[in-house]
């Protein structure tokens, strides 16, 4: 076991040398690319934070949809197959709700500001 | 892999002096565009200095993804969309192999604004938002209407070439996108039936006419930029790309690059001359478009990942794939498709 700071802790504060310490003293291409830094180091933090409760619950939505079992990486391949082959359709019970799920919970960790995200959220909300 | 700047300044005010006889004032490297460079060039030292911008591809530098044309047809494309009434930079010099510059060209640096956020958002553009729409079709129409016979080389890429294109590019990242997927097919089966139906209605596309490309004043569209994407095809493309919500930038009920309606774009280019529009193939289009987008991301990642650049900027794009994921859902559940 570590000590403490955490991962999240160190990329936390790395973020928040970009934005308060760095990115005021740049300008032109180093600011573009220190704003583009911090923001990576969201989505990294966002990751650590949410990632494995989010892969959990999509796994076990690609168990039922697919009757089989495996990591998420080749249920995500299987799935890819069966879509591709005609076996699964968007009106196949489950997967037009498994994809929303599965495609909500990455942009929640990749882009929560999106609009199609935003949009999206309140969809589900109002169903 | 750049030459040292002192000799490339020198080069480049040699060939300013061959092509339009002026001295160099100054030179400064602006960022973007990763498969070629590009400079903010003032031209003639003692009088008005004249307001240039070099875009160039240094000599030996790979070609980028292998579907953009040459920066020489580049600039035959911006003298013929000129003559149709395009709104252009004036290419001024176009580099010969004495320039020792690569290949590449000099254009006039029109005044105005690229970076959408500011001209969705800022006060001076208020007056020119809501012309910006019909100002699109207009331009567009203009663009499909220059005549097949005038134009230089250019790649044929109907829907079922870009089809075959994106799928192999997919393919070869071998990396699951179930929503990529089901995208697939849904244009697949809706694809021409022939390549001779598509062939009939080609015309130059633009294929890549969205916000960036687009220089904007307070009194609307100034300048239509980055041709290295045109090719001939179905001119609905260019209408379908310009609706995809990634260009909207969180003005997502306001499909035309998040400035304007679908109607007023269809009716700007209807009235300009260009063909009735189908608004089911703009649609096809659009939704072709996110899934496009959403491979480019991945082989923007790739480029990445070979090493071939290592920014951040490369790295961080790789997860803009879902947002085209959740577009497409929206898409294809609205079509209520298969």
């Amino acid at each position: 076991m570590n000590d403490r700071p955490s991962a999240a802790q160190l990329l936390d504060a790395v973020r928040d040398f970009l934005e308060r310490v760095a990115l005021p003293k740049l300008d032109g291409h180093a600011a573009f690319h220190a704003r583009v830094a911090a923001n990576a180091l969201a989505i990294a933090l966002r990751e650590l934070a949410l990632g494995a409760d989010l892969d959990a619950a999509e796994r076990e939505r690609l168990r039922r949809l697919l009757g089989s079992d495996g990591s998420l990486e080749e249920q995500n391949r299987e799935l890819c197959r069966r879509i591709r082959d005609g076996r699964i359709r968007l009106d196949t019970p489950g997967l037009a709700e498994h994809l929303r799920e599965t495609t909500l919970a990455k942009l929640a960790v990749d882009q929560p500001g999106y609009s199609g995200y935003r949009r999206a959220l309140e969809r589900r909300r109002s169903t | 892999m750049e030459p040292p700047a002192d000799s490339f300044e020198v080069l480049l005010a040699s060939a300013l002096r061959r092509g339009i006889g002026r001295d160099l004032a100054s030179v400064t490297r602006l960022s973007g565009g990763a498969s070629q460079e590009t400079y903010a060039v003032d031209a003639g030292a003692d009088q008005q200095t004249e307001p240039l911008i070099l875009r160039r591809r240094p000599g030996g530098a790979s070609e980028s993804a292998g579907v953009a044309i040459g920066l020489e047809t580049e600039a035959q494309l911006l003298e013929l969309a000129a003559q149709a009434g395009v709104p252009v930079p004036a290419v001024r010099h176009v580099l010969v192999p004495e320039d020792g510059l690569g290949s590449g060209y000099l254009m006039q640096r029109l005044a105005g604004e690229t970076i959408p956020r500011r001209i969705l958002r800022d006060e001076s553009f208020a007056a020119a938002r809501p012309l910006l729409a019909r100002q699109c079709g207009e331009i567009l129409a203009r663009i499909h209407a220059v005549p097949r016979d005038t134009l230089p080389a250019l790649p044929e890429a109907p829907a079922s070439v870009q089809w075959r294109q994106y799928r192999d590019r997919y393919d070869g990242f071998d990396w699951p996108h179930p929503v990529f997927e089901l995208a697939f097919r849904w244009i697949e089966e809706r694809l021409p039936a022939g390549a001779s139906m598509e062939a009939g209605g080609q015309t130059l596309v633009h294929g890549d006419f969205r916000h960036g490309n687009l220089i904007v004043g307070p009194d609307g569209v100034r300048g239509v930029l980055d041709w290295e994407l045109a090719h001939l095809g179905d001119p609905l493309e260019d209408l379908g790309w310009l609706c995809v919500n990634s260009w909207r930038f969180g003005n997502i009920d306001l499909p035309v690059g998040g400035f304007g309606l679908r109607e007023e774009l269809f009716a700007g280019y209807q009235a300009a001359g260009g063909r009735r529009v189908d608004p089911e193939r703009v649609r096809f289009w659009e939704i072709f478009g996110s899934l496009k987008w959403g491979v480019m991301c991945m082989m923007m990642l790739d480029v990445f990942e070979r090493g071939v650049d290592r920014s951040v900027e490369r790295a961080a794009i790789g997860r803009r794939a879902s947002e085209a994921e959740i577009d497409l859902l929206a898409l294809l559940a609205s079509e209520g498709a298969a």
